[in-house]
């Protein structure tokens, strides 16, 4: 088990495509760590660059103590699931998952045994003599964990292991990931382009675009306060309110309600300023009566999600959103209030957070 | 109407002779061999088997039959690993002008072993002392089917998604070790087509066998049958239906065996 640590990590693919624009990034030993953004911001770059599949066109990747940089990827001792799985189809099971010590020169018999000890764990036991096309895309799913799992790599590498499952494979194979990787204690990168899986799953997570990461955090951190207004707009369930404005003394004009400083932004906008105001719809607080410092408008939209509804104000030529609870949602076309929580409200200056 | 049914009945009538055509010779093979004293029609045999004893007495149409095993798998074995091996190499490397190189390799192999070529190829095999000899008469053929195998075997190995190998490499194993462990069984249908293609393509050869070969213990069944004269000079009928089916029964049982064993391909292990 071992760190990773990327310095200035560059890929400028043939063709001049720069996937990864000089990237700097340390996970330390046993971390779950998650790689979030859009698609074609780079993310499988990234980790095809750690595993050495690529090579890097700058900077340098470090693996424990070790320099890999240059070395071919069978010697950086980490162990990858793809995409697409990659199992070998002519194989059975036990055959790929004992794949790895196969190239290791472990003898048959031990390494047929050590196939069964961890595709027990995962619940395979009953499918070891099966090939890949005769699984289903969740059994699948665990062999390419089970093989990853049987090499006692230095770190795993997933790349969207999970965006083949249904819905409802998709969660449970989520907690039980997220289980084995505590348990196994080992380094993983995981990239994903669902931030719920993100948020869910990693002790920490990076947010990427277009060859950059724009925010490393907890999912806390990155939830709750995001540094920029991309990842503002990039992550939770119902986008961000975010709303052009101007400071005026101690309030702020925000389409043309006046609202108050959020408590993370007190005294740090000067009178005059250009910025934007953030919030979550979750974060506000919703009434039909006038509040002062609340965003007043018409109801638009109503969407359900299920134990509480989306509400959507035309605010002046803007539109506003706010969660409300179940029970209490307005109509389409009354007058409503939304309150932001001056707690929670951020304010971006030249998109990046005050 | 009316000409709609007088077009079908033109159409089948002739599909019923083109079909006639192609099947009286094939009829003759089988019924011929088993008739006595034979002749160009195709007649009810009276089920000798004085002809085959006759193919059994000739000094040479058994073993040449052992030869023409001998040239056409080994020249097999050849050309499927070299042609394997090239391949993969071409499918996974990028090289500047890889597809010219391949179309000029696919030109130039049907002069190698065409008859523009024979002059010097004979000069050659002479030079290095192969005039006369099966290696060398295996190499010679091995080279001419070549371009074409690896031109076929390239389209599988471009058809087998990369992650595969990729996966395997991410696992430690080397190049050799991933062509034996992963390239192989993926596009083994397609190895035993180009085997079967390249028995089939020497078994049927007459023509270099026939130029490079004078040794007649070494012949192939090919160059064998042109010599099955009588005595008077005529074409010896029964020796030859008779040696022609025993010539023609190993290649349709390759096709059948072949078609059996390997006739499917994998799937799955790839989520699309
Ligand atoms: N082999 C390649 N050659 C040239 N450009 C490439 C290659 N692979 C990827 N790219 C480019 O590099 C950028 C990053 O691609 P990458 O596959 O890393 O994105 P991603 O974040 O994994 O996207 P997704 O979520 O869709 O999988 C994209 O602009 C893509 O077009
Ligand atoms: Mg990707």
């Amino acid at each position: 088990m071992a760190a990773i640590e990327l310095r200035g990590l560059t890929k400028v693919y043939p063709g001049g495509v720069k996937a990864l624009d000089a990237l700097d990034l340390a996970i330390p030993d046993g971390e779950f760590f998650a790689l979030l953004g859009p698609s074609g911001c780079g993310k499988t770059t990234l980790l095809r660059t750690i595993a050495g599949l690529e090579t890097a066109s700058g900077g340098s990747v470090v693996i424990g103590e070790r320099d890999v940089t240059a070395l071919q990827p069978g010697a950086r001792d980490v162990a990858m699931v793809f995409q697409d799985y990659a199992l070998f189809p002519h194989m059975d099971v036990t055959d790929n998952i004992a794949y790895p010590l196969r190239i290791k020169k472990v003898a048959k018999a031990a390494r047929h045994e050590k196939a069964a000890e961890v595709g027990a764990r995962l619940g395979l036991d009953h499918l070891m003599d099966r090939r890949p096309g005769q699984l289903s895309g969740g059994q699948q799913q665990r062999v390419a964990l089970a093989r990853v799992m049987a090499t006692q790599a230095q770190a795993y590498l997933f790349d969207e292991p999970l965006s083949n499952l249904d819905a409802r494979l998709r969660l449970e194979a989520r907690t039980f990931l997220k289980k084995l990787q505590r348990e196994l204690g080992v380094t993983t990168v995981f990239v994903t382009h669902d931030q719920a899986e993100a948020l869910a799953m990693a002790d920490r997570m990076a947010v990427m675009e277009s060859g950059h990461i724009r925010q490393i955090g907890t999912p806390a951190e990155v939830f709750q306060r995001p540094a920029n207004t991309f990842v503002a707009s990039f992550i939770g369930s119902t986008p961000m309110n975010l709303l052009d404005g101007v400071a005026r003394g101690d309030t702020l004009e925000v389409a043309g309600c006046k609202v108050a400083v959020p408590v993370s932004a007190e005294g740090r906008v000067p009178d005059g300023t250009a910025i934007v105001y953030g919030v979550r719809p979750e974060y506000m607080t919703y009434s039909a009566e006038p509040a002062d410092g609340a965003f007043g408008g018409k109801v638009a939209i109503v969407e359900n999600l299920g134990a509480s509804h989306l509400v959507t104000l035309d605010v002046g030529d803007v539109i506003v959103q706010a969660v409300v609870p179940e029970g209490s949602e307005p109509l389409v076309g009354d007058d409503g209030y939304a309150l932001p929580r001056r707690d929670r409200a951020l304010v971006y200056r030249d998109g990046e957070l005050v | 109407m009316t000409r709609f049914v007088l077009g079908r009945i033109g159409f089948y009538t002739l599909v019923a002779v083109l079909l006639a055509f192609f099947s009286i010779p094939l009829l003759w093979l089988v019924t011929a061999p088993f008739t006595s004293d034979p002749t160009y029609e195709v007649k009810v045999p009276d089920f000798t088997l004085d002809n085959f004893r006759a193919v059994l007495e000739h000094p040479y149409a058994l073993p040449s039959l052992w030869n023409s095993v001998v040239l056409s798998v080994g020249s097999a074995v050849l050309v499927v690993v070299m042609a394997a091996l090239a391949a993969y190499a071409l499918s996974r490397v990028r090289l500047p002008g890889r597809d010219a190189l391949l179309y000029a390799l696919l030109l130039l192999s049907s002069i190698i072993t065409g008859t523009a070529a024979m002059v010097p190829l004979f000069q050659l095999a002479v030079e290095l002392n192969l005039i006369d000899s099966q290696l060398g008469l295996i190499l010679i053929l091995t080279g001419g089917l070549l371009p074409a195998a690896i031109f076929m075997l390239k389209d599988f190995m471009d058809s087998t998604p990369k992650s595969y190998e990729e996966s395997a490499r991410v696992f430690g194993a080397s190049p050799l070790q991933i062509v034996r462990h992963v390239v192989v069984p993926l596009v083994r249908p397609g190895l035993a087509t180009i085997a079967v293609w390249a028995v089939a393509n020497v078994w049927g050869n007459f023509l270099m066998p026939y130029l490079l070969l004078s040794d007649v213990e070494k012949q192939p069944a090919a160059v064998i049958t042109y010599t099955l004269y009588t005595e008077g000079g005529q074409a010896n009928l029964s020796m030859l239906s008779t040696f022609g089916l025993l010539y023609s029964i190993p290649v349709v049982l390759m096709y059948l065996f072949v078609s059996k064993k390997y006739g499917f391909r994998f799937h799955g292990g790839i989520k699309r």
